[in-house]
This record gives structure tokens, sequence and C-alpha cells, in this order.
């Protein structure tokens, strides 16, 4: 039974949520696995610190939260202050370069960087970079197919503007495959 | 009967409980709902107001939940299939309605996604302490029925579940979900409509004139008619004779008294759900419900890692509660060990059914967060050796 | 006159029911009487009318009329008539309650159920007090009156009713006393014809409890009173209508105005939003009754 437990971390606003559904549905809905996805209400998931914790397992999730986190996608200084060190013992950071200085690695954990939020402003909408962030995790951590998260982004983000968020997918996704860790 | 196509969502969703509630009460019929706003469980009256109006359904929010319990059981009169929704706070403000639908057997459905009590407690973290409120909550004796989903697919299937038992029963029935379960994200799977068993409302067949509002049929319910029909119903909550009038004596109060609750007592076991894993040889059950349940389960395998014989018990339908059931067990096991986020409330039930028998060891958590299996895994150690 | 040897409203009746509760001198029962005389005058669909009531003397009107009838809870038989009513919109409304019941404990229900335009009628009967609690202050008892829970006499201020209901944006608006059977009747019938939110006051005497306690005499007397203080005022300003003890009462109907009744302004929104594609909900019946 693998299960692997997955933690978003950023402020509010930045789509840590969105970005959490997209990885769980993927699992759930398009890659035949189970997904349970929790996250933490209330006043700080309207401003400061918001998190997204997604458990992916092969079979029936019991215990639905996230305690050792394998996998950690941060996207803000202040998230990686408070959620980092939760990290599995040689488990996978993956950060916003731009907005996270890790000044120490905790728990022997293999960091990831992406300018995520340069690449959507490639894009012209800075909004997607968590989406970029969704496709360069989908890209370095391989657990789920890309097929699956490509068409959970699709079929989780306002029709309008799927194509973009596509792109900023793609675009992610290929950056993890360019410049691997 | 098959589900309205027209209330079914048929496919595979990543959807939060609260969500799956609300699809789960359209897929069963139901097309009024009364609420008001209330954290955790805005989200199932916000997907509500989004998707009645367009399947010809009616939503309301109403000036207060007391407004609101009471909105519901008018359209269920009119021969809607009706719900609303709360949490804590609304749903003691619900209480003197729930005994209105009891004593007129208004089948109706009341949703309480828990939040850590008392008073305005958590709003936004899990608790399970409403659930002696869901059974005594509302003065005099009257039964209800409650259900625990696990999970948002079961909070799809049991507001469904939830619907067809308040017709069939003819009570109002409470889906007593948790803050965790309603705001938890996972795959719900919605059948065809063809393959959603629901239960229409027992529409009498007699004519005005002849038909009582409250006579009962062999299984101690009445057929209803609803307003407009031409049977000059009358619906009160005072106590009242078959045709529904009033009458102020002990007779007619031990006469409809007894029988509302005895309609459910009686078939307690036809009603009663729960589901059982390794109860055969275990020396430990442990009896959960809602979210409990699944954070109950971690502590189990580690207890059955050790070599401990822990078997489980899941009430699904939490009330009525399996007294028949949990007594056989009593009889067999070591001793019951119920977690859940309260200072004990089922526990209670579990205790007083057991009768001495086995003890009853209570895990209990304020609420807040759910348990950490490790407490409940020492419970269990504890209680397999034969500690008290 | 002629002589009459049956009751003329008996039909509406639950005969079986009779004798009512109210004591001699009441003046539900001639209330009842008018309403009564209003559906048959009216020709209203009997079939599709109910009636819901809240809780005390005038909470057992729905009882006693041999129609759908809901007897409800304390306060709060006007969001149980909402129910009934936008689940079926065909059905036509009546709630029937005491002050009390519809002022004090249901007033937040009162106000925004005119606020939102359900398409009810309200009947409210005004007799200064709890009765079937023995003689409590009540939201509209007057200045200086006494009673078992005033015993001092009465110090707060009193609603007037009918000027709530108008603020609150209720589109037919009338007071009358049980003196005042026939123009009352008239009203009855003057709100069957309309749609949205309607409320008639009635003030009506409480012989046992609020004549006694305050040495008015019975309910003769009070006839008598209502006969002589009543001031006729059709359109008046609501403001105006304050009651204070044994003061004059200003009687009339005072509001006639038309606005989208509840479903009419949801269908209407929904139309706007949805285009074609929404189907609109049921309205009911432009009136309850055609005929007015």
């Amino acid at each position: 039974m693998a299960v692997t437990e997955i933690k978003f971390g950023g402020f509010g606003g930045q789509g840590i949520i969105l970005a959490g559904i997209i990885v769980g549905k993927a699992a759930a809905l398009f890659d035949n696995k189970e997904a349970t996805l929790t996250q933490a209400f209330g006043p700080e998931a309207r401003g400061s610190a918001c998190s997204a914790q997604v458990v992916v397992s092969d079979d029936r999730i019991l215990y639905p939260y996230v305690t050792h986190p394998s996998i950690m996608v941060l996207m803000s200084q202040d998230a990686f202050t408070r959620y980092a060190g939760e990290v599995a013992q040689g488990g996978t950071l993956i950060i916003e370069e731009d907005l996270v200085q890790p000044a120490q690695i905790p728990n022997g954990a293999t960091v990831f960087k992406v300018p995520a939020t340069r690449l959507a402003e490639e894009l012209g909408r800075r909004m997607v970079l968590n989406i970029v962030m969704v496709g360069f995790f989908a890209s370095v951590t391989k657990l789920l197919t890309p097929e699956a998260v490509r068409k959970a982004v699709a079929d989780s983000v306002p029709r309008g503007t799927i194509d973009l968020n596509l792109k900023a997918f793609d675009k992610g996704f290929e950056w993890g495959r360019s410049h691997p860790s | 009967m098959a589900a309205d196509p027209s209330g079914v969502l048929t496919g595979q969703h990543y959807l939060d409980g609260n969500h799956a509630a609300c699809e789960g009460a359209l897929a069963a019929g139901c097309r009024f709902a009364s609420g008001y706003p209330i954290t955790p469980s805005t989200e199932v009256v916000e997907r509500i107001a989004a998707r009645l109006p367009r399947m010809g359904g009616m939503f309301i929010q109403m000036e207060d939940e007391i407004a609101a319990s009471i909105t519901l059981q008018g359209a269920v009169w009119a021969g809607k299939k009706a719900l609303t929704v709360t949490s804590g706070p609304g749903f003691s403000l619900m209480m003197e309605h729930i005994g209105l639908a009891a004593m007129t057997e208004c089948p109706c459905v009341y949703i309480d996604v828990q939040r850590g009590g008392p008073s305005t407690g958590l709003p936004t973290l899990p608790g399970q302490a409403d659930m002696m409120q869901a059974r005594w909550g509302s003065h005099g004796d009257y039964e209800i029925i409650a259900l625990c989903p696990e999970s948002p697919q079961e909070c799809f299937s049991l507001t469904v579940e939830a619907f067809n038992l308040a017709e069939q029963w003819r009570v109002p029935v409470m889906l007593m979900m948790d803050e965790c379960v309603g705001h938890m994200t996972e795959r719900v799977v919605i059948p065809p409509a063809d393959q959603i068993h629901v239960v229409d409302r027992r529409w009498t067949k007699k004519p005005p004139g002849e038909f009582k509002a409250f006579e009962p049929g062999p299984d101690m319910v009445p057929d209803m008619a609803k307003a407009g029909d031409g049977h000059h119903l009358f619906v009160t909550g005072l106590t009242h004779d078959e045709r529904g009038y009033p009458v102020m004596n002990q007779k007619a109060q031990e006469k409809l008294v007894r029988r509302i609750v005895d309609k459910i007592r009686l078939n307690a076991d036809k009603i009663s759900r729960v589901e059982e894993d390794q109860i055969d040889g275990a020396e430990v059950v442990v009896i959960s419900y809602g979210i409990t349940s699944r954070v109950a389960m971690r502590a189990v395998q580690m207890a059955r890692a050790k070599g401990i014989k822990v078997g489980t018990m899941r009430l699904i339908v939490a009330w009525p509660f399996p007294e028949n059931r949990v007594r056989e067990l009593a009889s067999k096991v070591k001793a019951f060990v119920v977690p859940e986020l309260n200072y004990g409330q089922m526990s209670l039930e579990v205790e007083r059914v057991a009768a001495g028998k086995a003890p009853t060891v209570l895990v209990p958590h304020g609420g807040g967060e759910v348990h950490d299996p490790e407490v409940i895994l020492e419970a269990i150690v504890q209680a397999a050796r034969g500690a008290r | 006159m002629s002589q009459v040897d049956t009751n003329p409203v008996k039909e509406y009746l639950r005969m079986d029911r009779m004798p009512s509760i109210w004591c001699p001198g009441c003046g539900i029962g001639t209330s009842v009487n008018c309403f009564a005389r209003a559906l048959t005058q009216a020709k209203v669909d009997l079939k599709k009318t109910t009636v819901v009531s809240g809780i005390g003397c005038s909470g057992r009107v729905s009882g006693y009329l041999e129609l759908d009838s809901f007897h409800t809870t304390h306060g709060r038989a006007i969001p149980f008539a909402t129910g009934l009513k936008l689940a079926n919109p065909e059905l036509n409304v009546v709630v029937y309650s005491g002050e009390g019941d519809l002022a004090a404990i249901g007033g937040n229900h009162l106000i925004h159920a005119a606020r939102r335009n359900i398409d009810l009628l309200v009947i409210c009967v005004n007799n200064f007090t709890y009765g079937m609690t023995g003689g409590q202050v009540s939201p509209t008892s007057p200045g200086g009156a006494t009673y078992s829970t005033a015993p001092y006499g009465q110090f707060e201020t009193p609603f007037n009713l009918p000027h709530l209901a108008d603020s609150c944006g209720a589109v037919y608006v009338a007071r009358w006393t049980t003196f005042h059977v026939r123009q009352l009747t008239k009203s009855i019938r003057e709100a069957f014809g309309k749609k949205g939110f309607r409320f008639i006051e009635v003030i009506s005497p409480c012989p046992t409890l609020y004549q006694r306690r305050n040495k008015l005499g019975d309910g003769l007397d009070a006839m008598k009173f209502y006969k002589e203080a009543s001031v006729l005022k059709n359109g008046a300003d609501t403001r105006e209508l304050d009651i204070g003890f044994q003061s004059p009462i200003i009687v009339g109907s005072f509001v006639n105005r038309d606005r989208p009744s509840f479903i009419e302004a949801m269908n209407k929104r929904f139309t706007s939003v949805f285009g074609e594609s929404y189907k609109p909900y049921p309205e009911g019946p432009s009136k309850a009754v055609q005929g007015c």
C-alpha cells in the first residue's frame, strides 16, 4: 500500500486550495488512485498562511490527514517558515524560487525550485502561478501521470481560462524536465 | 422507485462532504430548502441555492434558524420533499421544530454539520458533541433517526437514505455530519438515476371524508395527504386524535406519544445500520462513527499489528441505537472502546446497553481536531489487557 | 332582518369541535365570522385555502375552520405559511393569529415576510394581551393599562402594527375593530383580491382579562367603546395610528399598493440572469379570488 502525503502551502489568494484540488482530482478521477483533500478553514484561509493537504494512495484512505508529508509544495516565505519543518525525512520540497529563500533545508529533503511567478508572467497572467507549480510538481514527483493532472487542470478551472491554464501547466512541467533539481 | 433524473448529477466527482450532501438531497427528490448561513455548513445551502432554481425547486434563506426549521415543514405539507442545514448554534434554535416534526409526523431532513461547542465554540473546527442533542434536544418524548456519514461519498448516499427513512417512518431525520467530513474532498460517485432508490411519500388512497391524517397503518405509521387536496387536514403540535383534533387528556397522550415512540423503537432493528469488521473472536470492539471511525481504524490497524484481536463497529445509523447488537456483543468481548469528539455521548449508550457485561472505555476529545490515533491505540491496548 | 335558525357560516366551521374555547364576549369568534362571510362572498376556492395559526387564543382559529388547518408553534405561523405558499403557490394561504404570537415572539418573521412580500394574508387579532396564559402584557398593550406581569401599569411604547407592516412593505394594510363587522368582512374580501403580503389588524376585546383587570366592563361595553372611540380614516398615514389606553382608535384601510411578490421578483431576476433557459417558478393565481 503506497501512501503519499502532500502539503501545499502559500498565502491566501495564491490558489493553494485549487492546486490541492487538482492534484487530488487527478489521482482520484483520472489516475485510478484514492485521494483525500483536507484544508485549513477559517481566518487562516483568508490572507496569511494557507494550506491544502492531500493524501494519495493505491487503496482506500482511512486516516484522512497529512502528518508527515513526503512532498511539500511551498509558495511563500511564511509558508516555508511555518510548514517546511513538517517534511518527512528525505522528503521533497518544491518551492517557488523567487518567493521562498530557504535558510536551511530540514530533514535532509531534496529541493526542487521553479520561478513559477516569472513563468506565469511570461504567459501574461501572474495568477496562474499555482498551475505552473502543479505542472512542475507533476514533472518532478512523477507521482501521477501528466495526462491525469492535465485533465484535472482542464476540469477544475473556469471554462474561458482552460487554454491559458494548460499552457501554465505545460510550462511548469517543461521546467521540471529541463531543470531537474 | 427510481430517482428523478433532473436532480441526479450522474458521474464521478471530486467533492467535499457539504457539496455531496447537497447532491444527495437533490437525488432524493428534495425540491425545497430553507436555510440560514452558519459555518461550517454553509456550502450545502450555497450549492442548493445555485442548483434548485434550474430544476424547478425553491430555496429561501430565512431570517433565522427558527424560521428555517419550520418553513421546510410548511413545504412538506404542501407536498414537497424538503431540508434545512445548520451547525450547532443553529441546531439548538431548531429544536422546538424538531419536536413539532416528531409530533406532527412531518417527514423532513435536518443536516447538522457538527463543530466544536458549546455555544459559539469552534466554528471552523470539528466536533461530535451534538449527538445527544439530536436524540433528546426537543422537549417531551419522541424518537428520531440520525445518520453519521464518514466520507463525502456517504454524505451523498446517506442524505438520500435520510430522505427515504423520513418518508418511510414519517419522522424528522438528522444527518449528523462533522466539520471534517463536510470539508473533506474525495471522489464521489453518483450513480445513474435509475439505480438510486428513492422512497415516495406515503400518499393516502382514501378520498376526503374517509381519510384520517393520523390513523396508523400496520407499521404504526399513518399515510399522508397534502394541503389543497380537499382533506381539510388538521395538523397541530397539541396532543391529538387520529383526525388530528386536539384532545387534552392522558388517554390521548398515551395513545399518540406511545405510538410515535414505538414506531421507531419497535422497528429499530429494521432501521439500524452498522458496519462491522473482524468482530468474530474480537477481544475488544471499537465503536465509533463519522470521521472518528476513520481515525480509529488507523489505531485498530496498529493494534492488530501488535496481535490484539480488535473488531470495529461503525454506527451508520446512530439513532435508533443498535441496542440488540451491542447487547449481544457485550457478553462476548472483553471491552468496548468508544472514541468520539466529545466527553462521552454515544459511549453512554454503549455503557447502558452493555449493562456491566463488558466495560466501556471512552476515549474523549473536546473537538477542534480529530483524535491522535496513538491515544485510541493506547485505550485499545489497555482494554485488551483487561484493565479498566 | 330575516330570522335564521342555522349558523350561516356553519359550513366553514368544524362543527364537531364546537363549542369553541373562547370566552363569552371575546372578539375572536366575531372576526372568524367575518372571515367566513368573506370566504362566501368572495367565492374563494375552499379546497385551496389553508389557514395557519401560531399559539394563543387566536391561534386556535385555524382549528375551528373547515379548511386545511395548521396549528404550529408559538410565533412561527408565518414561516410555516411561507413554506406552504412557496412550495405550492396555488394555495391561498391565510395566517390567523394574535398580536403576541405575531408581533412579539414572531415579530422577526412578520417583518421579513412583509419585506419579501410573501403572498400571504395575515389576520392579526389584537386584544392587547396574552389571553391564553392569563392576561400578561403584550407588544401592543397601551400605556397605563395593567396586566398580571405589569401590575403597576404598562410603561413601554407599544407597537403600532399597521405602521410596522406598512414600513416593511406590506401591499395591503387595514385595521378594524370587531364592532366593524361589515367593514372587516369587506376588507378581508378586498385583501383576497390582492397578491403579496397583506395585513389586517382586528382590534378585539378580551373581557375576561384585559377588560376586567382594567375595569372596562364586558364584551358589550367594549363594543360600545369601539363604536364611540373609532375614527374612520381610510388612507391615513400609518404613523398616526398609535393606540393609547382607551384613546380613539383610527380604523380603515390604509395601504393598498402593488409590488412584485417574492416569487414574481425571483422569476424576474432569474429570467434576466438565465435567459430563456429558465423555466419560471409557478406564481399561482394573480389574486386569491378572481371575482374581487
